[in-house]
């Protein structure tokens, strides 16, 4: 590890010291974060995935029903029965806070009282298959909701683990050691200077008894 | 107040309507660049997009994946299920464990 490049003094050593305390304090702090952002990740993605499967087997199925729709009804037809949406959907958008990462909270809002309220054309001139699609999308919608919510959360908290991971490897591997090198340096560096100055104070006193006293 | 939008080919996003979701038949790589966009800018929180539509349109889609709004969600098409939604999820966990362990 590189040592820091200051000066050897007694100030740069205390400013070091507490430098380490809060290297190792943060250390320890960005440590905690990051393995309960990991816990409410897998929480997370574990709910990502079984409602993305679900949501998937839903939009598949509507699209059968749909395909079917459009080869027995003209295309014309059908984008007319379509064209016209009786229902409205808002959303009211709030935030929650996990470990920091503001995650988005979705709440649905129908123009209608009547969610179920989805059918925007007579049942006279179309397939029952058309009908079949939007039951099943109908069904499988609040889950794509949903699914957003969490999708969104887990793409946030990946990017919030992997940057505090980051930052937990610096301080880990990078920083504290630095700082832990560089205090040894001048710990060694001042007690060196003290000997030497000892040393030499020795060699003066010896110097001036053997002046003054002729002492050997 | 938000709004939820459904971008993809007509007979695949069509349904959506019914629903009350605003819905674009596109699937033009510059013009879904250009929707998504403007979708972003203006009182979308949510973009469904069909998978093969979003796989002409990747870095756009990766692009928004760090803010907070808005939730862009992938979607099968009518023509069946290409996988790429469920691998958002594995790259997901990859990004945040550092391997795929729900493989």
């Amino acid at each position: 590890m590189a040592r820091l490049n200051v000066n050897p003094t007694r100030m740069e050593l205390t400013k070091l010291k507490k430098k380490l305390v809060s290297a190792r304090r943060g250390h320890k702090l960005l440590k905690d974060k990051r393995d309960e952002l990991m816990r409410q990740f897998m929480i997370m993605i574990r709910e990502n995935r079984q409602l993305r499967s679900e949501v998937e087997a839903g939009i598949s199925e509507a699209n059968r029903y749909m395909a079917v729709a459009g080869s027995v009804m003209q295309r014309e037809v059908l984008e007319t029965a379509l064209m016209l949406p009786k229902q409205e959907v808002e959303l009211d958008v709030s935030e929650k806070n996990v470990m920091s990462v503001e995650i988005p909270v979705f709440n649905t809002k129908y123009r209608t009282s009547d969610s179920s309220d989805i059918y925007s054309y007579g049942m006279a001139f179309t397939s029952i298959d058309l009908d079949g699609a939007v039951n099943a999308l109908s069904d499988v919608f609040p889950k794509m909701i949903r699914l957003a919510e969490v999708e969104k959360a887990c793409q946030l908290m990946a990017d919030e683990i992997e940057k505090t991971r980051r930052r937990v490897n610096a301080l880990e591997h990078i920083m504290i050691p630095d700082y832990e090198e560089t205090i040894k340096f001048i710990t060694m560096k001042l007690s060196e200077n003290e000997r030497s100055t000892t040393t030499s104070l020795m060699k003066v006193k010896d110097m001036v008894l053997k002046e003054s006293h002729n002492y050997h | 107040m938000y709004k939820a939008a459904v971008i993809g080919d007509t007979a695949s996003v069509s349904g959506f309507a019914a629903l009350g979701l605003t819905v674009f038949r596109e699937t033009e790589p510059d013009k879904v660049k250009g929707l998504i966009a403007k979708l972003a800018a203006s009182d979308f929180a949510v973009i469904y997009i069909t998978e093969p539509a979003a796989a002409l349109v990747s870095d756009t889609i990766n692009k928004y994946r760090s803010s907070q709004l808005p939730a862009i969600v992938l979607i099968p098409a009518i023509e069946g299920n290409t996988g790429d939604g469920m691998r958002g999820v594995h790259e997901a966990v990859e990004k945040a464990v550092g391997s795929d362990i729900l493989k």
